[in-house]
């Protein structure tokens, strides 16, 4: 076993000011974030806590029954150590909704909130979820920082989008600002700037091909929503470029650090190990790996192999009821005996394909989490209780 | 259409030429596809099993080198029957796109100096989508001889699988034309979305979904079926993963669960075979137990919710050594003795 990740420690560090938790879909990422979140509160800390796309019943033990954009307290928490909890759900289009109004003039952004390709990036573009949730993180740190002596929140735990690729949450600011500073972007929004084709013949021979092959394969009408578009927003790029390399320094910041979540399976780990080599190299703070679901057996002073043997041997016995009982109970543990080997030697694995990294196994729970009951339970064993 | 010449058997599915294979994260979905293309296989088919998002699931799956921009072989199946492996790329497929419709050539070369390419694949919306359903279409509907064409063509893959985007996604994915519509409401962009979906809402297609026995996997199953019935996306079976064997008889769980199994007993029971009767491991066996019991009443309810969804269900047991490529073909097995392939 390598170095043990300290959450206690962590949490109860001031220093540590936004927790991201990112990993693969479906290994229990939204479930450590409001764990993590409730821990901290009851140790003291004045947290919230963003959560993308909870299951129902998670969020509504976090009292997160109306989507609003905004973040609520948890109610039912142990606030005796002077703590509190909020809870925020992201809606996405609202969040691109309010960027878009605090950024521009009330008519300019009534156009752009009425215009169809705007409608359709706010609402459903693979990436926006991933821009937004940064967008959102940067808002909360802002909001938590206004008042420094008295600030609303001290520590924001951040659940990160289920992406493609959990890279996607790093590269969104990166994708974005390349996309802004781009050719491309110039020649979408010169036409409509320019008033007409006239302006576009200075630009270079390219453009016309450029342009004449986006008529025919996205149509006339489509280019022209996109020029009004990047027209409208062309005001407010600059503030976006700068408020996306500023979360993203906030992200590469000491107070910030990562914690990377994954299940003992093959796949989860090997997405782990990704996100933990680009953490790496974009020398982005790593606390260390959650491994949950971590099935554990409550006899572990008898191997698979000797329960087994000892059912058998009780199977050549003249059958009684008593035993038949027993060996049942015997093969039951040998089966749970060896996927608790098999995923101890998967993190053994993981451990030592990366030296040095602090780890934490929570193990799994016979039901599902989705009470505070619950989630105080999971915040106990990520602290190794 | 399809020739079914080689089917000797009948399956849940005959007459389906593409299989898209969902569930929530870490269900298996990707180990499922590539079960169920192996089992479309076995007869001697060609089956391509084609992956969206770039996770190179396949390869790791099928134990070969990382898939590139070409269908490559990467499993046998039985007498002679073969499966390729494909991760779509949104940028290739859109390149290879513009050159089959439009004879780009050189302005493709433009397009992507002018970072027009990356815009359309990453930036702007549902296009990326088009783009990797676009591809999926062109190769079920691919002749294997290019030079014959029409209807009565033989097709290049006798059926084709997609390791589709996860349950929270899949709908907006295979819904493509609904999200281009408001975008392009003339234009080649939309006569291809609308071919593609004609083709995702045939019956030549079926959505399946991947799920385990717990809560929140069933509970996306159910409402992905929900969301696919909305959008008149043809549902497929439902494969529940990983389902444990029972080795407790009903009357010991029972026991387990009321904590009525004698400590005594067992205690002698074990010392009779010469296992140390400790109290932590007599103990550790009752909780043990405890345990199972409630994890199974737990996999019973979410067993009647898919049962009540009415649709055709496979089980595939949970492989205690995980799975490996030999995993892969007992998988497969498991669906054809099923009836799935």
């Amino acid at each position: 076993m390598g170095r043990v990740l300290d959450i206690d420690a962590l949490i109860g560090d001031p220093q540590t000011r936004i927790i991201v938790c990112c990993g693969a879909g479906g290994v229990g990422k939204t479930t450590t974030a409001a764990a993590l979140g409730l821990r901290a509160a009851e140790s003291g800390r004045r947290v919230v806590v963003l959560t993308i796309d909870p299951a129902r019943r998670l969020a509504q033990s976090l009292g997160l029954t109306t989507l609003d954009n905004t973040p609520r307290p948890v109610a039912d928490i142990d606030d005796t150590s002077g703590g509190s909890l909020d809870a925020m759900m992201l809606d996405m289009k609202r969040t691109f909704d309010e960027v878009v109004e605090a950024h521009s003039t009330p008519v300019k952004a009534e156009q752009i909130l009425a215009n169809p390709f705007y409608q359709a990036v706010s609402s459903s573009f693979a990436g926006t979820q991933e821009y937004m949730a940064m967008e959102k993180l940067g808002q909360l740190r802002l909001e938590a920082d206004r008042d420094p002596d008295n600030p609303r929140w001290d520590l924001i735990v951040v659940d990160t989008p289920p992406s493609r690729s959990a890279l996607d949450f790093l590269d969104a600011p990166k994708r974005l600002g390349s996309f802004l500073d781009g050719r491309f972007i110039r020649l979408l929004a010169a036409p409509a700037k320019a008033g007409g084709r006239a302006y576009l013949k200075v630009f270079s021979a390219g453009v016309n091909i450029v342009t004449k092959t986006l008529t025919k394969v996205l149509g006339g009408q489509m280019l022209s929503d996109v020029q009004t578009f990047v027209a409208a927003l062309d005001t407010m790029f600059g503030g976006f470029r700068k408020r996306a390399d500023h979360t993203f320094a906030l992200l590469s910041d000491r107070t910030t650090t990562f914690i990377v979540v994954a299940a003992p399976e093959r796949d989860a780990l090997r997405e782990a190990s990704y996100f933990v080599d680009r953490l790496d190299e974009e020398e982005m703070p790593l606390a260390g790996l959650v491994i949950n679901r971590m099935y554990r057996v409550s006899a572990p002073g008898l191997s698979a192999a000797r329960a087994l043997g000892a059912a058998e041997e009780l199977g050549d016995e003249e059958s009684g009821s008593s035993s038949d009982v027993t060996q049942g109970l015997l093969r039951m543990h040998a089966i749970q005996a060896e996927i608790a080997d098999r995923h101890e030697s998967l993190a053994k694995r993981f451990v030592a394909g990366h030296p040095g990294i602090p780890m934490v196994e929570v193990p799994a729970a016979s039901g599902d989490i989705h009470d505070l009951v619950g989630l105080r339970a999971v915040g106990g064993a990520l602290a190794g209780h | 259409m399809a020739p079914d010449a080689g089917s000797a058997r009948d399956t849940d599915w005959d007459g389906v030429r593409l299989h898209i294979v969902t569930g929530k994260g870490g269900t298996g979905k990707t180990t499922v596809a590539a079960a169920l293309a192996l089992a479309l296989a076995a007869e001697g088919r060609r089956v391509l099993l084609a992956e969206v998002e770039g996770r190179q699931g396949i390869s790791q799956t099928f134990d070969v080198t990382p898939l590139g921009l070409t269908e490559v072989r990467v499993a046998h199946a039985a007498n002679g029957g073969e499966v390729f492996g494909l991760s779509v790329d949104a940028k290739a497929a859109l390149l290879e796109y513009l050159q089959m419709y439009y004879k780009l050539g050189r302005a493709g070369g433009v397009l992507e100096k002018f970072g027009a390419i990356d815009f359309a694949t990453t930036i702007a919306p549902g296009v990326r989508d088009v783009l990797l359903t676009g591809k999926v279409y062109e190769a079920v509907r691919r002749p294997r001889d290019h030079r014959a064409k029409g209807p009565g063509a033989a097709p290049a893959y006798d059926a084709v699988v997609v390791d589709a985007p996860p349950t929270g996604r899949v709908v907006r994915f295979l819904n493509v034309n609904h999200e281009v519509a408001d975008l392009a409401r003339v234009g080649p962009i939309r006569s291809q979305a609308n071919s593609i979906t004609a083709m995702l809402k045939s019956p030549q297609t079926a959505v399946h979904l991947v799920t385990l026995l717990e809560e929140m996997p069933v509970q996306e199953t159910v409402d992905t079926i929900a969301e696919l019935r909305a959008v008149g996306m043809p549902i497929g079976g439902v494969v529940v993963n990983q389902v444990r064997e029972e080795i407790l008889t009903l009357d010991v769980l029972e026991a387990a669960a009321r904590n009525a199994i004698s400590r005594e007993d067992v205690a002698a029971d074990l010392k009779r075979v010469h296992v140390r009767a400790t109290d932590a491991i007599v103990d550790g066996l009752l909780s043990e137990a405890r345990d199972h019991a409630e994890r199974v009443t737990l996999e019973r309810t979410e067993a009647e919710v898919i049962a009540g969804l009415g649709r055709p269900t496979y089980r595939l047991p949970s492989l205690p050594e995980g799975v490996d490529a030999n995993g892969i073909r007992e998988m497969a097995e498991t669906l054809m003795t099923q009836g799935m392939a």
